[in-house]
């Protein structure tokens, strides 16, 4: 059913200005990802991935088209009404984790919660779970720098989930990790996608990483495609 | 959430961050305390000077000088012309008589006990009314001078400030000596960088014959004034000009407490520009190197107005604390600190205590909130601008 696109990208086009030169990134995409669906994006460096990555994310804006979640223009927003809408309906993963190096695992997590009207306990049960889900409920209390790369990115999807948005965004979510570290990370993805029917972007390297979503996408010279261009 | 709660979460993080880098945290506040301590430094001996000039200048005491003479210095009186003014309406009685006192003023140069260089020192003849005029004045040490006798009694600004005036010597000036048989406070006014004796005796060793400089009296109260002043401007007897001591004073020490507390400003404005540029820097360092904390909360959905003002709110911190800090040390290098200078309005030595007053605290702490505030504007204002995604690019 069409109403079940989740995410409509309709012929964007993305172009940065460097100095003189115009730098034309995207032109013309167009993409549809399905609610429920786990998405593999990739890409050669510097083809786009991030970019598209946010404009669907509502971190910035197309230069054209039109980018379209759960039936509302995003597009077309101010930068405040972006944020709450951010805060709301998205989750966001990094591949360098950015969590913040003077919180410790609970409060890193409970950020996204401080944009809600949630009581404190509210907030503390809804951290809570988060953690459970990845599995760090007894890290809750330590710091960044006291855990390993996976344990952090783990925090980070805890932190990603923890408002319980609709669209997970994740860029790059292993590239930093090594291989074992990597492999639990995409298996708390599957999870999330399988289980609690999280629609997941994820943005990859990786084919190992890719095998493990229900569809790959490539990008190349501003274009998407289903086969990788060699 | 509101955005109140934003900016003090925000604000939290910055601050927390703040302390893990004390280093240049501190090299900011040390010199903005730096800057701040020149500042309240500085305009303290401005404020002590004029204070030291004012303070014991009372609203109902008047001065009165020849008309075209801007100080003690340039006028002149005769016998004849005192005595029309001593009989003017309003002049106060006390108990030993009415509270008017002629008077002539010579400089004397004698050795600083700190440097043993010459500078000059009042020597001032006075009635007996004199000390009906100046109420406040206390002899601490010795008695009196005597009528007709070559004796003085020394401000204890000036005893403290120049070799010889201590109670019981003789001090030698050109052919005249003078024995020390007192010291007197004014409440730490002007009159204690003076020596006092008779005016009779004064006249002949300078050879005033019997004329005078200027008279001061105290009035009945401040409203006095203006009718004491128009009787004596309309009477044709004498040409003279009638001034309220306090505006006499204050005009008297315009010229060096304008120069100091120009030079002060001017000294604080160098070094504060420095202090800025230091506190921009740290501002700068200090937000780039969480550009990328700052892109992920606003990622997360913080606005960019809590961020700004986080900024702010970290620099005024380490402003004020280097306020705080340069005020309290200023506080206690300087307040009470003693000193003379030169009034070249008088052209004689003033003593004073350096003076940090509250609302020279407060000025100082202005000045580091100024420095804080701008220091602060420019680094929150790139970390608001800055898109988000650019900004989660940087490392
Ligand atoms: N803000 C920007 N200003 C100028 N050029 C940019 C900006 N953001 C991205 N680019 C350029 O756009 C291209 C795509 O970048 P990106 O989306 O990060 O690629 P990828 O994630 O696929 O490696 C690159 O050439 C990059 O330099
Ligand atoms: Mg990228």
């Amino acid at each position: 059913m069409s109403n079940d696109v989740l995410v409509h990208v309709r012929n964007v086009e993305k172009r940065f200005r460097r100095g003189s030169e115009d730098i034309h990134v995207l032109s013309g995409l167009s993409l549809e990802v399905p609610r429920g669906e786990f998405l593999a994006l990739m890409g050669p460096s510097g083809s786009g991935k991030t970019t598209l990555l946010n404009l669907i994310g509502g971190l910035d804006r197309p230069t054209g088209g039109s980018v379209e979640i759960e039936g509302e223009r995003i597009d077309g927003f101010s930068d405040r009404k972006l944020a709450a809408w951010r805060a709301r309906h998205v989750g966001l993963v990094f591949q360098m984790y950015n969590l913040l190096p003077v919180l410790t695992a609970e409060r890193n997590v409970d950020l996204p919660l401080l944009l809600t009207h949630l009581s404190r306990q509210e907030r503390r049960r809804h951290v809570e779970a988060a953690l459970a889900v990845v599995g760090l409920s007894h890290r809750a209390r330590h710091f960044p720098r006291q855990m390993s790369g996976g344990e952090q990115q783990r925090v980070g999807i805890a932190r990603a989930i923890v408002t319980d948005p609709t669209l997970l965004l994740c860029d790059e979510p292993t590239g930093d990790l090594d291989r074992k570290a990597g492999d639990e990370i995409l298996d708390l993805l599957q999870v999330l996608n399988r289980e609690q029917g999280k629609t997941i972007v994820m943005v990859t390297h990786d084919p190992h990483a890719s095998a493990r979503a229900s569809r790959t996408v490539h990008l190349n010279k501003g274009q998407l495609s289903t086969e990788a261009v060699p | 959430m509101n955005w109140l709660v934003q900016v003090v979460e925000v604000t939290g993080f910055a601050l927390q961050t703040l302390l893990t880098r004390k280093g240049a945290s501190a090299a900011t506040v040390i010199g903005i305390a730096g800057v701040v301590a020149v500042l309240v430094g500085v305009l303290s001996i401005g404020q002590g000077f004029r204070k030291a000039m004012t303070v014991s200048a009372t609203p109902d005491s008047v001065i009165v000088l020849r008309s075209g003479a801007d100080s003690e210095m340039m006028s002149g009186l005769s016998r004849d012309e005192t005595r029309v003014i001593a009989d003017a309406p309003g002049v106060a009685r006390g108990a030993s008589g009415a509270a008017v006192s002629a008077e002539l003023f010579v400089v004397i140069d004698l050795p600083k006990r700190s440097t043993g260089t010459d500078a000059n020192v009042p020597l001032r003849g006075v009635e007996a009314g004199a000390f009906e005029v100046r109420r406040n004045l206390e002899i601490v040490q010795g008695r009196n001078f005597e009528p007709g006798k070559n004796e003085v009694i020394v401000g204890a600004g000036a005893a403290v400030e120049f070799a010889g005036l201590d109670l019981g010597k003789t001090l030698r000036v050109g052919q005249n000596d003078w024995l020390v048989v007192g010291i007197f406070t004014a409440e730490g006014g002007i009159a204690e960088s003076e020596i006092w004796t008779d005016a009779g005796v004064l006249q002949p060793a300078y050879r005033r014959e019997d004329s005078f400089q200027v008279v001061y009296a105290r009035l009945t109260s401040p409203e006095a004034f203006d009718a004491f002043k128009d009787a004596l401007t309309t009477d044709p007897r004498v040409n003279v000009k009638v001034l309220r001591q306090t505006d006499y004073y204050a005009d008297q020490s315009s010229t060096v407490y304008n120069m100091i507390t120009g030079l002060g400003t001017l000294i604080a404005s160098l070094m504060g520009l420095g202090a800025l540029f230091g506190a921009l820097n740290t501002m700068y360092t200090a937000v780039s190197s969480r550009t990328r904390e700052i892109a992920t909360l606003r990622a997360l959905g913080f606005r960019a107005s809590p961020v700004v003002f986080s900024v702010m709110i970290e620099s005024m911190v380490l402003a004020f604390l280097g306020g705080g800090i340069g005020s309290a040390g200023a506080y206690f290098a300087f307040d009470g600190f003693r000193a003379a200078t030169m009034n070249w309005q008088s052209f004689s030595q003033v003593a004073f205590a350096f003076e940090v007053s509250p609302s020279l605290l407060l000025q100082g702490m202005l000045y580091a909130a100024g420095i804080g505030l701008v220091g602060g504007l420019f680094p929150a204002i790139r970390a608001a601008r800055l898109p988000i995604s650019v900004a989660l690019r940087e490392l």
